[in-house]
């Protein structure tokens, strides 16, 4: 066998082991169900939720606390099935946080309560400029 | 409303993209003419790849002007500056839009192609084409023609006025409406290195164009092994600015951007990362065909695959594929179909052109011995493009979830939640091996080599860097295993190239670039894995509060609550907030918040009393300086056993527009680690604090009081006559009394005021220290006994919550990028020399 054989060998073996181990390590986009589903199965991959923040019929943010010293926060997301999770997340809230449109928490279910390791927040406008502040 | 200058930098883009057409038509003309008629053609190509160049530059000078002269009327001004941008980020603001950055690509690489045009008179004609026909795809970016019938929109014009961007009530009340300021430059930008980060790097962008025009151009001519030496300096050039970039970038992230280290494996970042890679691949082939005539068809594959995923990369930020992934990628301008018709375009025609000539390319059977030096060269460039294919697999996963739903299909596919440790588990693996190959490649350098020979030189270079390895793992007590390896690797690397280098030397040292770039490439390894390995937050919060007891133990908080004046302990340092500043814009240091009274204008503010910065006096009292309104700097004291060990100044920028607060690290660096501090929520002054109930003292001028447990001094109570612009009668009665609260070490002022108007009105303007959380109100006067009564409120003292990181060994990392460069630039000069000699 050549030496070339065995080098182009050795590659394809490495490409679809990064293919496997890609699929393996991708996460995915669920459902709090989903979510706590898999964790009560003793899955313990993070995953992510899309969300929406629990609003009152005025717009303001229910179920948002703080904690006495500010150093973490925990709020109700509702995902896309309408299901409505307390969410953890250790860092001080930031402050742009009450005007996100949706919210992508990254993280898995420790017993009953969803622990974000992340947060990803879409907010309406924080390129784009979609009203003219009509500088007077 | 200025139209001309919008009308003629529209033109301008047109003409760009048409003469960029007429260009590569001519060129195209040149190559297939009869040789009599073939230089009218190329002095017609020349002729309108010049007017091109011309128009490019009219395109920018018009924008610029744009920008330059606050035009509010055109969206791009409007969106991207303001009337207090200073002068240096005027150029920022070029670039920070799509269309700016599209434009500075194309200035690029049109003064590329002149400088081609003028040294490649071999080469012109095919290579031209190519340019031309890039340069056209990319200026139809900046089009903004609607084509009438198929009702299309072609590219996205910068020069689009506010009102046809922006659907605002107010323009069909009054359609020439211009806003009086712009919305500002995004203040995460407002930094020199977004002065001098996109240009490098578009500029790298633009330097990968000549090695694929000269690759098709071969193909094309059937001259298949000579466009690898003038392709091989542009490559060089291309990976060392190019590597420079995205170094560039991983330092700002670093220094300002506050992701956390220089590289978070973002789907952006990994866009540039990937051609990177391949590009250093192929210069490694094209090295190997230089000395060997083999690896040709590898260096084909790869020239077209640098380009191509450099298409692929614009597609990824641009087309806003990725606004579910990154942090950081561009908003979709709707320019999706024409950057994917722009990567396909090349792609495919590419690969036929490839596949045509396939068969006529020159092969060596010769097997390449284990030996040789070719053999670890290619075991090298094998070895980064799995490693690019790595990071590129799972960045597609957005592009992946496009595809199957566009077959009607569902994905849920989402990348690896762990970005930075996915990719560190595969990219450390990967980094070994190119450690390791390119360490033993080395010992190849001269020719071929028997394996006793080997055995002998390879032993001492083995034995010292296992001595090295012992000693870093002593001190570092690195004991995870996947760390030894990569230590021990970049050691290795290290070493045996300075073996090389010592020998090359004594030779001839302009061939030492190959060896000083690898010793880079070790270095940088080496910092890579101690300040991301062993980066650990230092800031934890050891009150031992819980915020919820459903939680698990491990819920630790990284973020420490510093309130004024009152000491911590952090990483074996005292640490200490010290206060919120300011910071003068034309002069060095920082000014505390106590000391300036605001004006009308918020950029202007002017000082209390002198105000010294670090024992030096900087501002006189009474002076009205320029500020930032938008920063504030924390001052943060950090003492090792009593002594000041340092000062740092973490900055807050607050932009509602932007969204919210954006914090800026300080960094105190040491030669061995550093220690990177920034706010994680500052104090929100919009809210009202909720302050304690009024108390009411009386006291006597120099009668001491206490208020929140400070020691307080009424000094003196005068007559005034007017009170930030407001100008009294003498029937009015209005006085400021004079109180000086010390705290722990500076002692601060009150100035509660007191007005009678017109005999009957009472007015009370209370006065702050903020820094004490003590609010002062001078409530009435009492002539008769000679008393004052003053109304006391108390806060919560001000505070600030911080986290705090160690990043050991980054100086090796910033070390090992120089080297590299310079490593890359002796490389580049050598190459240069020979294709001169050759083409001379």
């Amino acid at each position: 066998m050549k030496k070339s054989h065995i080098i182009a060998i050795v590659v394809i073996a490495a490409c679809i082991g990064i293919i496997i181990a890609t699929a393996g390590d991708a996460s995915t986009y669920v459902s709090f169900d989903q979510a706590y589903q898999m964790a009560s199965t003793g899955n313990k991959t993070q995953i992510h939720v899309v969300g929406d923040l629990k609003k009152d019929a005025q717009g303001n943010i229910i179920g948002l606390e703080k904690s006495q010293d500010n150093l973490s926060f925990s709020f109700l997301l509702i995902d896309e099935n309408g299901k409505e999770q307390k969410v953890y997340y250790n860092e001080p809230m930031p402050p742009d946080f009450a005007r996100s449109e949706k919210v992508v928490v990254i993280g898995s279910y420790q017993n009953n309560t969803f622990l974000a390791n992340k947060i990803l927040l879409k907010c309406p406008s924080k390129y784009q400029e979609e009203k003219i502040n009509a500088g007077i | 409303m200025h139209y001309f200058i919008g009308d003629l930098g529209h033109l301008f883009v047109i003409a760009s993209l048409v003469t960029s057409l007429i260009s590569a038509v001519a060129y195209w003309q040149a190559n297939a003419a009869s040789p009599e008629k073939k230089d009218q053609w190329l002095i017609n190509a020349r002729i309108s790849f010049y007017l091109h160049s011309t128009a490019v530059l009219g395109v920018v000078i018009s924008l610029f002007v744009i920008i330059y002269q606050h035009y509010f009327e055109y969206h791009y001004a409007y969106s991207h500056s303001s009337l207090h941008l200073p002068g240096e980020y005027m150029i920022s603001c070029f670039w920070e839009g799509q269309e700016g950055s599209f434009l500075l690509w194309i200035f690029w690489q049109a003064l590329i192609g002149i400088f081609l045009i003028n040294t490649q008179r071999k080469w012109e004609a095919p290579v031209m084409v190519v340019f031309g026909l890039v340069q056209a795809f990319l200026a139809s970016m900046i089009l903004g023609v609607v084509i009438p019938l198929i009702n299309i929109k072609l590219g996205s014009s910068p020069f689009i006025l506010l009102r046809d961007a922006i659907d605002d009530p107010i323009f069909k009340l009054q359609p020439d409406f211009i806003p009086k300021d712009g919305s500002g430059l995004n203040p995460l930008l407002q930094n020199y290195w977004m002065v001098i980060h996109p240009p490098t790097l578009f500029l790298g962008f633009a330097l990968t164009l000549p090695p694929f025009a000269f690759c098709i151009a071969g193909l094309w001519q059937k001259k298949y092994s000579e466009w690898i030496k003038p392709a091989l300096p542009w490559a060089l050039l291309g990976a060392a600015i190019l590597g420079l970039g995205i170094l560039m970038g991983g330092y700002w992230a670093y220094e300002t951007l506050n992701f956390g280290g220089y590289w978070n494996w973002d789907p952006v970042e990994n866009a540039v990362y990937v051609p990177w890679l391949i590009l250093i691949a192929s210069i490694h082939t094209m090295i190997i065909y230089k000395n060997s005539l083999t690896a040709l068809k590898s260096s084909i594959i790869l020239n077209i695959a640098v380009f191509v995923l450099i298409l692929y990369s614009t597609f990824l930020t641009r087309s806003g594929i990725l606004g579910d992934a990154s942090v950081h990628s561009f908003t979709d301008l709707g320019l999706s179909g024409q950057l994917l018709i722009y990567m396909l375009f090349f792609t495919v025609a590419a690969i036929i052109l490839a596949i045509i000539r396939w068969k006529e390319i020159p092969t060596s059977e010769k097997e390449a011995s284990i030996y040789s030096r070719e053999f670890w060269i290619f075991l090298g460039a094998t070895t980064l493009c799995l490693m690019g294919f790595q990071v590129l697999l799972p960045t597609s996963i957005p592009v992946y979830n496009s595809f199957i739903e566009l077959f009607g299909g569902e994905s849920n596919l989402a990348p690896p939640a762990d970005q930075i440790g996915f990719y560190s588990r595969f990219q450390l693996w990967f980094g070994v091996l190119v450690a390791l190959i390119s360490g033993t490649g080395q010992f190849f350098w001269w020719k071929r080599m028997e394996k006793d020979k080997l055995i002998k030189e390879i032993i001492p270079p083995i034995l010292i860097s296992l001595v090295v390895f012992a000693i870093i793992i002593l001190i570092a007590k690195v004991y995870e295993p996947s760390y030894l390896v990569l230590t021990l690797a970049g050691v290795y690397l290290i070493v045996s190239n300075l073996n090389v280098l010592a020998s090359v030397t004594k030779v001839n040292a302009s061939l030492s670039g190959g060896a000083l770039a690898h010793i880079g490439v070790g270095m940088m390894l080496i910092g890579v894995l101690f300040s991301s390995g062993y980066s650990k937050v230092v800031s934890l919060n050891n009150t031992g509060m819980l915020i919820s007891k459903d939680l698990p133990t491990e819920f630790n908080r990284d973020n420490l609550l510093l309130f004024v004046n009152e000491p911590r302990t952090m990483a074996g340092y005292e640490i200490e907030f010290l206060g919120e500043r300011v910071e003068p814009r034309n002069v060095n240091g920082y000014v505390s918040k106590n000391d300036i009274d605001l004006t009308l204008d918020p950029y202007k503010v002017i000082a209390r009393k002198d105000i010294e910065f670090k024992g030096k006096k900087i501002l006189n009292a009474k002076d009205t300086f320029e500020i930032n309104p938008e920063n504030t700097f924390y001052e943060i004291e950090l003492r090792k056993d009593g002594e000041v060990a340092a000062l740092l100044f973490p900055r807050v920028q607050i932009n509602p527009a932007m969204g919210g607060f954006i914090a800026s690290p300080d960094i105190k660096r040491n030669i061995s680690r550093d220690l990177y501090t920034h706010v994680s929520l500052p104090m929100n002054r919009e809210e009202e604090p909720e302050w304690s109930e009024l108390e009411e003292v009386r006291v006597r001028i120099n009668q001491q009081f206490f208020v929140n447990d400070y020691v307080a001094v009424l000094e003196e109570v005068t007559r005034i006559y007017e009170y930030e612009g407001f100008t009294f009668t003498d029937e009015d009665v209005a006085v400021k009394a004079k109180i000086k609260v010390t705290g722990e070490r500076d002692s601060y002022y009150a100035e509660p005021v007191f007005v009678i108007k017109d005999k009957t009105q009472v007015g009370r303007i209370s006065s702050e220290v903020n820094d004490l959380g003590v609010k002062i109100t001078l409530l009435n006067i009492h002539p008769e006994t000679n008393e004052f009564s003053l109304g006391l409120n108390t806060r919560q003292k001000d505070w600030v919550i911080i986290k705090a990181m160690e990043k050991p060994l980054i100086n090796i990392l910033w070390l090992g990028t120089g080297v590299l460069m310079v490593g890359f630039s002796m490389a580049l000069v050598r190459r240069f020399r020979e294709f001169k000699k050759t083409s001379s």
